[in-house]
Order: structure tokens, then sequence, then C-alpha cells
């Protein structure tokens, strides 16, 4: 979403960022869920077991786009690259694109969405969630912003 | 849905994203070159006070919404209660002088001459062409007198238009039986009170009797407070209201006034929500210096007598299209699936032919539809009729529908 300033911040974020996963401190043998940011507000929960990135937009988004109408999903199957538009949330508002965070297949997309587009202010990084990604790059995760950084993306 | 398109992925989102000139928290594409001061209206601080989310909006900061309420409970407000918007954005002008009728008659193609004191009427500023330099409200108080409302976005081309215009109408003949004098009232405050529960707010403020002011008519009323204000019932909702006019130094405590329970201050995202479900055009979007009256719907602006007359800057080619027909006419669509915004692009039925292009839409609040206003190829433009609208790279079924989609409710007596 929102993408005049994608590509300033993924070269600010990416340097702090993959130090910081350079040294995992959890065990290998257990599931570990990622969840990183851009700063067009899309989130992706990584996890490791499966290799799938569940794809969501923040709450803040949902907060600012106001009641969604309409949400356009990316289609089974397709491939996708990280930054490649794959669907767009309607508000009265506003609609805003929503671009892949992280390459790879799009394994699932959630069709509650179609009946029921206000999940996405019910419930946007939970029940809401827009699709789920199998990662083709996973290590295009550390160049996405940690919670700390979003935040402090817009505000 | 294989037929190949023109338009780029790219270029349909640019637009979709340029279409949102009302958004801000998030920061959209169309926002980013604005480097130039903002003006701020007399209410800035008010709106800032009452937790307005402000953005720029034609050269001005103004509330988008306030607080925590959504474009939706707030559009719905104004549809079932009563709503406050702040539009001191726009300019206000009185033109006065003995041939001041004339004058406007010259600007414009409205029956001025014809026109009742302290009645308002819809118009248009034509150039040479026919097209709409901006679309105005001209309240007539008497053959010498008008107050005259034009769009902040039009600030600066409009007031050189009558500099210009004005200098060459004082300098001829025509200006013989007395000169017109044009003020802008700088500084000054305009709100809109709309809604079912609008009257009876007013009224209670006001030992005026609102009942016989109807749509379209005006009066200095008196106000609760000692204030004697200029009231014109009518606005940009399709709900019954007012717009009042507020000298600088009373604008704040007047707006205070006017703004309690169960009023609710509304932002520039309803309005435009509210404004297209009445079929109201936004200048610069459904309008411009390329669109004449004609195309735009708006032909019952124009005077039965200034037809025949055809004494009006633009005649020639607006009572040409009047005789001929014009070449495309703007139309209201109900379209299926996601909404359809600013610059979709509008095909015939299984055919790879453009037939026009969305000026504005929207998810309709009010009717749960996606409505949207349209320009579309003459021949295309009866009600009923079928078309496909291109929404991100998909073709979505649309149905030319009349308007207002929201039947009106002004105040008629």
């Amino acid at each position: 979403m929102f993408a005049a300033i994608r590509q300033a911040t993924r070269a600010k974020a990416s340097m702090p960022l993959r130090s910081r996963l350079a040294a995992p401190r959890v065990p290998a043998y257990r599931t570990i869920v990622t969840k990183r940011y851009t700063e067009e507000h899309e989130a992706v929960s990584f996890d490791d077991e499966t290799g799938l990135g569940t794809v969501s937009i923040t709450d803040h988004a949902q907060s600012s786009l106001g009641d969604v109408v309409y949400v356009e999903l990316p289609v089974i199957g397709s491939e996708v690259t990280q930054g490649a538009l794959i669907g767009a949330v309607e508000s009265v508002k506003a609609a805003s694109d929503i671009y892949a965070p992280v390459s790879g297949k799009v394994v699932e997309i959630n069709e509650r969405l179609n009946d029921q587009p206000g999940l996405l202010n019910k419930s946007p990084e939970d029940e809401g969630w827009l699709c789920k990604i199998e990662l083709s790059a996973p290590g295009e995760m550390s160049d996405l912003l940690d919670l700390e950084a979003y935040k402090n993306s817009y505000s | 849905m294989s037929v190949p398109r023109v338009s780029t992925l790219r270029r349909l989102t640019g637009i979709a994203a340029n279409s949102n000139r009302c958004s801000s928290t998030i920061r959209f594409r169309s926002f980013a070159t604005t480097n130039e001061e903002l003006r701020k209206t007399g209410l800035y601080d008010f709106h800032v006070q009452n937790g307005a989310k402000m953005v720029p909006f034609a050269g001005y900061s103004m509330p988008l919404s306030y607080g925590s309420v959504g474009q939706v409970a707030s559009h719905n407000h104004v549809r079932t209660s009563a709503g406050l918007f702040d539009v001191g954005h726009m300019v206000q002008s009185n033109f006065r002088g003995a041939t001041a009728t004339a004058f406007l008659e010259w600007l414009t193609p409205s029956s001025l001459t014809t026109l009742s004191p302290y009645t308002s009427t819809l118009s248009v500023l034509l150039n040479e062409k026919g097209g709409i330099i901006d679309d105005t409200v001209i309240t007539k108080h008497s053959d010498g007198a008008y107050y005259v409302v034009t769009n902040a976005g039009r600030r600066e081309r409009d007031l050189s238009w009558f500099g210009a215009k004005l200098a060459e109408w004082n300098s001829s003949e025509r200006a013989s039986a007395g000169k017109v004098e044009h003020e802008v009232l700088e500084g000054w405050g305009l709100v809109a009170l709309q809604g079912p529960e609008a009257a009876s707010y007013l009224q209670s403020l006001t030992s005026y009797d609102l009942r016989g002011l109807t749509f379209g008519r005006s009066a200095f009323v008196p106000l609760e407070g000692g204030f004697n204000l200029h009231v014109a019932r009518g606005g940009y909702t399709g709900e019954d209201g007012f717009e009042i006019s507020i000298p600088p130094s009373q604008t704040l405590e007047v707006t205070q006034i006017l703004s309690k329970a169960p009023v609710q201050l509304t932002g520039l995202g309803a309005r435009d929500s509210l404004r297209l479900e009445a079929g109201m055009c936004l200048y610069g979007h459904d309008l411009d210096e390329d669109t004449s009256p004609i195309e735009a719907g708006l032909t019952w602006v124009i005077g039965k007598e200034r037809r025949e007359t055809g004494d009006f800057i633009g005649a020639e080619e607006v009572l040409r299209q009047l005789k001929e027909g014009p070449t495309r006419r703007r139309v209201g669509l109900i379209v299926e699936g996601p909404p359809a915004r600013e610059g979709a692009q509008i095909y015939a039925p299984s055919q790879n032919e453009v037939i026009g292009a969305v000026t504005s839409g929207i998810p309709s609040p009010t009717l749960g539809k996606n409505i949207a206003m349209a320009y579309v190829q003459s021949g295309w433009h009866k009600k009923g009729t079928e078309v496909e609208v291109d929404v991100r790279n998909k073709l979505r079924k649309a149905v030319l529908t009349p308007m207002p989609f929201v039947k009106p409710k002004y105040w008629r007596g």
C-alpha cells in the first residue's frame, strides 16, 4: 500500500534488522514466527516450520482507511515478487493497493473477506488476514521493519 | 476479461491514489508535492481543538474527519440528524453596481434579471469556448447587489477572471449606467448546517420563521447572541440545510453555537460521499474548462431567454451543443464489485472500445452500492444502459442510473 516512500524506507530499515537477525536467540528446533511490517502498512507473519507467510494490513492502516467495503485478493497459485501489486482494499474514503511484502507463491486466500470485508476493521492482523504466501526467499524478511521501526515510520 | 487494455496496472493504481483527494494520515501520492504554505480558515484552531484530522484541500488545511468518528458514521449522521461543515475556504464575493445584473449575465448563462431578490441559483462561469471555469452559487439581493460563492480550488483563476472581465466591462459602454464593484469577503466564515434536524436546530436559535425560507431562498436572520447573518437555504448534501455567512470576528462564536448536540462537526470525507449521492459535481473532477454545461448535465442552469439572446461569454459553443447535442454526457453509474474511482475507463459491453471514464466514485454509505459519476459518449447515456468499467484491469458490470442517487430532501414549504 501507499507506495510513494517505499524505496527510501527499505534502504533505511534493512541494515539494523539484518544484523539483529544474524544471531537467533531461540533454539532451532522450535517454530519461530516472525512478524514484520512494511512502510506501506502490510504485515507478514512468517512461520519457519511451514515456510508460509500470512499477509495482512496493519491495525493502523485499517483505522486510517475507515470502513472497508471491498477487498481484492490475489489468485491462488500466482507467483509474486516482493513489492508486486497483489490486491487492493477499498474503503469509502479510498482505494489502497496491497503489495506483496515478500516473494513467493500464493497458496491460500481469506475467502471470508469476500462476504465480510469488515473483518479488516474488526481484526486486521488476525481474522482479517489477506493471503498466505509460500516464501521463495525467506531472507527478504530481514528487509522489512520490526514493530518498533514500523511504528516510527508513521508517527 | 481477457481483452487487452491500454492502461497499465501502474497507471491504474496511480489514478486510484490520486483520487484520494481527501485522505491523509497515510501519505498519499497526491499530496506528496504540496510544499506551499496552506491557508487556514478562521476555524482552524477550533477544528484542531475538536480532534480534527487536518488535510490539505484546495490550498487550505481542512478537517477530513473529527476524533474517532468514521466517514460512514459521519455521513449517516448528516442523513439522519444534522452535521456542520466549515466551508470557509470557499470564496465569498459581493458584486455591486447599477449594471451588476448585466455584468453577471455576461459572465454566466443564468437568467438573473428575472431572479427574485434573496433567491439563489446554481450557475457556471464560462470561458470563451463554453468550458466551465467554475461552478458557483449566485444569490441576488437586488438588481444592483449580488452575493457569489465560488470554489476555493479555483480561487486564483476566478479572481483574475473577475478582475479582467470587470475592467473590460467598466471601461466599456455597457457600464455607462454605472460601474460594477467586486469585493471579496476575505476572512469571512461560511458554515453549512445540513440534515433533517438542521431546521429545528437553527429555529431554536432564532425568532425568524424558517418555514418561509424555502430551498434556494436566503435572508438575513437574527441569531441568539445578537448576530444577524446571511442564511441561504440549500447545500451540498441533498439534505435540507443552510449555508451561513459570518463576519470574521463572529465566526468562532457562531460556529460554537451551531455545533452543539445533536449537530456533529463533519469533515471533507463525508462531504464528498454526501455530495456524490446527491449527484452534485466537484470541480476539478466532474467539471473542468474543457467541459460545457451541456455535457455536464447543467443545461438547466441556462436561462430560457438566454438561449435566445446568446449574449453571454461562451454562448456560441454552448448554443451549438444545445442545438446539435453534445458528444459526451455526464451520467451516473452503479458498479458491481469494487467501487470504480476517478479515472476508471468505461467500455461498451464485450467490446474493446473505450466509451468514457469515471470522474468520481465511491461506495455509497446510504445505498450500500458503488456509485459513480462519469462521462460517456452520447448514445451510451440513457438510463438502464449496461456498460463495463475497468477496475484494476478487471472489467466490472455497471448500469447507467439517474442522479441523484439518493432522493433530495429540500424544504420547499
